[in-house]
């Protein structure tokens, strides 16, 4: 392919890509994310396409390979076009059954997604209550082109508002339209975007500017910013070439961490191919206008993700913050004025642009405009990532898109924000989301991570899982930082192992405190928050753990034992499963555990069909329907 | 030149200057661990910390890496100072009680407790003969290595470095490997020693006769906390 030399050129072809489509078609789409893979979706690509070739069908059915939809828990899923049919986890044995099903306009009944309530089958994806409350603007996308055909995102208006900004408008019409859409930014702390673009545009440089794609997604649990640039990575480069077009950028960079290989892989195809077509590069279509895109690879550091320790990082570097001022957009990469915006803040700018601000700002509420993707996980029925309006109550998200808690379970808190996010408990989830309210209560927005918790969660073991996180993921610069995640797990664990005092607990609060006042970067300022959060709220589990030495989930160790009631038949499953060989019993004898070598991994009480495994914690056993004491 | 103000007094500084650079003009003391004049300022330590801004954006930063604003208002003893500067050297006590630096600093804020696990730490990492190999001495030879617990000070691969010189001038600067003061508790990380004796005008009602020879007086810095609360 020529590279493309004019805007007519671009519009031409887009055109006739568009008049090349058939919508009629009937076209199967797989989605082959990470998540997807994992689950088989390639094993369903090799049956389709043989098929395909076998039946000769390739004429009547296409098969569409894309990134993620979302509904990750369903995976391996297939959706039928048009008329948007889902099957989820189609096994590769029905895959066959259903192409046969697709030739002949037919529906197969018994494979759809059944309605947990009645029971009955639905067919239409968007009649599932996970797709039909939200409102999936950015992940929509993913389900129309495949990534690694450049032709599906130009058939479907991708480029188009790189191209109408290209077509003589003005850089300062580009960030009035980013600040009048309200757009926030969505790597968790919420800058406005134009804000920040006007600020980058008023500096002056003689050797270039930077833009920046920060695609270092480290929370563990979160996975947004991966499904879109493995799903729609060309949405990202428009979005840079618009950005930078705006404020006079040179170069552009996306930062991403290794451990995304597909990511990167679709991304430098993505590159290769806008810059064969003449989107990246010197002279854009034609208009003078002229941006390289580079990839560069982080090695995991979850701090790199903090805009100062990203640059350094950039720069060949030790990933350690520094202290803002000077803020990136005046002293960033090598030196330059550096703009630095996440990758699904990037993904939203061609909506702006294509929408038009007035419109994109209808969504959502008045100072929180547009939509935000969580990837919802934990104990929660329907796992996945769910794109919503700003302001939506969680218990919107919980309950409605999630589906409520695994079995049946009370849901306990939900924890927002990655690492650095704290819990919320279940009576606050009337609370809209938006960048304000969670602050308010202890938590932040982050990226978009949201963990479910039930009452089988222990909040002190929660704040000592992310504890250990920080501790190892702080960059250590900072001695507060990195002495006082150190000394709030050790504290914290003591608590877990039944070695907590009472005074813990106001140690607890005092350090946090000025480990959140003094420490440099956002990391460890937002440190604290798992601790703080849960002492705030759960405080009576702490209580608990100190004075009763109970853990009421029955999640810390030192603070539980194992024993076997006489439901036991004798089927000697558990005896076998134990990995320390602390179970022995004859036959059809009630079985025994020897408290001195059970190291509580729980296997016996997930394998014994007769609820004889019993959990005791301080004077009474675990109640697992209520999470209280018998 | 730029205007500022300065625990409620409009000051005017060169422009450029850093807040702990401005304090230490004007005469008021900040303490610091890891800043020495002559090296880059690096903000690791945390104990030179002042309050800027007002209400509800008032915020804690590193004096010593700030650069000082036009209008900006700092506070380099407010009580949120105070008691963050407490908790960071309880914290440096608990790691590293063998230092006589660290001591000194803690006596003089008046740490009384140590309320976390007793560790002997050699380390903590302050950088300062990092900056000086590289900066002073032009060496290079030693570097930060990992990140987080796992963080350490090195050459690299461990193994004698062909850049060092064996100047000693890491040796000379670290604030950790001095001598510390154990009175008649070793194992105690406050030392209980000279600083901590209560000085003379704590006991008796003003000076009299009595000569003060501390620099700050301990004590009166402790009664005017009290009055203060």
């Amino acid at each position: 392919m020529e590279r493309l030399k004019s805007i007519d050129e671009f519009f031409l072809l887009r055109d006739r890509l568009r008049a090349d489509r058939n919508p009629d078609l009937p076209t199967i789409v797989i989605p082959a994310g990470t998540c997807g893979q994992a689950s088989g979706a390639n094993d369903l690509i090799r049956i389709t396409k043989r098929e395909l070739l076998d039946k000769r069908l390739t004429e009547k059915i296409q098969l569409r390979i894309t990134g993620c939809h979302g509904f990750c828990e369903m995976e391996p899923s297939v959706r039928i076009e048009p008329g948007g049919t889902f099957y989820p986890k189609v096994s590769p044995k029905n895959m066959a059954s259903i192409i046969e099903a697709v030739a002949k306009g037919r529906v197969l009944k018994e494979l759809l997604f059944g309605n947990r309530e009645t029971g009955t089958p639905i067919e239409k994806q968007a009649d599932i209550p996970f797709f039909k409350n939200q409102v999936r603007t950015l992940l929509s996308r993913n389900e129309k082109v495949d990534p690694i055909r450049i032709f599906h995102y130009i058939g479907n208006d991708g480029y188009s508002a790189m191209a109408r900004v290209l077509s003589g408008k003005d850089p300062r019409w580009v960030i009035e339209e980013i600040k009048s859409s309200g757009l926030r930014g969505r790597g968790g702390a919420g800058f406005p975007t134009g804000l920040k673009w006007e600020m980058l545009s008023k500096q002056a440089s003689r050797n270039g500017k930077f833009v920046v794609c920060n695609a270092d997604e480290g929370d563990p649990g979160a996975y947004m910013d991966r499904s879109v640039l493995e799903g729609n990575p060309h949405s990202i480069i428009e979005g840079m070439i618009i950005g930078a077009y705006g404020t006079g950028a040179t170069e552009g960079i996306v930062y991403v961490r290794n451990e995304y290989p597909l990511a990167i892989k679709h991304l430098l195809i993505a590159l290769r191919q806008a810059t064969q077509f003449g989107f990246l590069g010197k002279d854009i279509l034609g208009t003078g206008f002229s941006l390289d895109i580079k990839v560069m690879r982080g090695a995991g550091a979850f701090v790199c993700g903090e805009e100062t320790a990203l640059i350094k990082s950039i720069e060949g570097k030790m990933g350690e913050p520094r202290q803002r001022p000077p803020f990136p957009v005046e002293r960033g990469v090598h030196g330059q004025p550096t703009l630095i915006n996440n990758v699904e803040t990037w993904a939203n700018i061609p909506v702006i642009i294509g929408l038009g601000a007035q419109e994109f700002a209808k969504v959502g509420t008045k100072e929180n405009a547009g939509t935000k993707i969580f990837s919802l996980v934990g104990k929660i029925r329907n796992t996945g990532l769910v794109e919503v309006p700003m302001g939506i109550t969680i218990s919107k998200i919980v309950n409605e898109i999630g589906g409520g808690s695994v079995n049946q379970t009370r849901i306990k808190a939900i924890q927002t924000g990655g690492p650095s996010g704290g819990c919320i408990p279940a009576e606050m989830f009337h609370l809209p989301i938006d960048y304000e309210s969670l602050t308010q209560v202890g938590s932040i927005m982050g990226s978009g991570g949201m963990i479910v918790m039930d009452e089988h969660t222990c909040m002190v073991d929660v704040a000592k899982y992310f504890m250990k996180f920080l501790k190892e993921e702080s960059c250590g610069k900072c001695f507060i930082c990195r002495k006082g995640t150190q000394r709030m797990h050790e504290i914290l664990d003591d608590i877990s192992s039944g070695r907590g005092k009472l005074e813990h607990l106001s140690l607890l609060e005092e350090l946090g405190s000025v480990v959140k006042d003094t420490s440099l970067c956002g990391l460890g300022q937002t440190s604290p928050n798992p601790v703080l959060s849960t002492l705030r709220y759960f405080r009576d589990e702490y209580l608990e753990h100190i004075q009763n030495r109970q853990c009421l989930a029955g999640v810390c160790k030192a603070l539980i034992t194992y024993s076997i009631n006489p439901n036991c038949s004798g089927c000697q499953l558990c005896l076998k499963a134990c990995p320390a060989e602390a179970i022995h019993g004859e036959r059809k004898e009630p079985h025994i555990i020897d408290a001195e070598k059970c190291n509580k991994c729980g296997a016996c009480k997930s394998v014994c069909p007769f609820d004889a495994v019993e959990v005791r914690s301080g004077g009474g056993s675990v109640d697992w329907e209520r999470g209280r004491m018998g | 030149m730029i205007t500022f103000y300065m625990n409620g007094l409009e000051v005017t500084v060169e422009e450029g200057m850093t807040i702990l650079e401005a304090a230490r003009f004007l005469g008021l003391p900040i303490p610091t661990l890891c800043h020495k004049d002559g090296l880059s300022p690096y903000g690791s330590c945390r104990l030179c910390v002042v309050e800027i801004g007002d209400g509800l954006k008032a915020k804690l930063v590193s004096s010593c890496t700030y650069p000082i604003e036009e209008g900006l208002r700092v506070r380099t003893a407010s009580s949120r100072v105070m008691k963050a500067r407490r908790v960071i050297l309880e914290l440096f006590l608990a790691s590293c009680p063998q230092s006589k630096t660290i001591q000194d600093l803690a006596s003089a804020h008046a740490v009384q407790q140590q309320r976390f696990k007793q560790e002997y730490e050699n380390c903590i990492l302050c950088g300062l003969c990092v900056r000086m190999c590289e900066e002073q001495m032009r060496a290079k030879a030693i570097g930060f290595r990992s990140r987080g617990e796992k963080r350490s000070i090195g050459t690299p691969f461990d193994i004698q470095s062909e850049e060092c010189r064996q100047c000693g001038a890491c040796l000379y600067i670290c604030p950790a490997c001095q001598l510390r003061c154990t009175y008649t508790e070793p194992e105690r990380p406050i030392c209980g020693g000279c600083a901590n004796l209560p000085p003379p005008c704590l006991e008796k009602e003003g000076f009299g006769d009595l000569m003060c020879y501390m620099t700050p007086c301990v004590a009166c810095e402790i009664r005017k906390e009290d009055r203060k609360e």
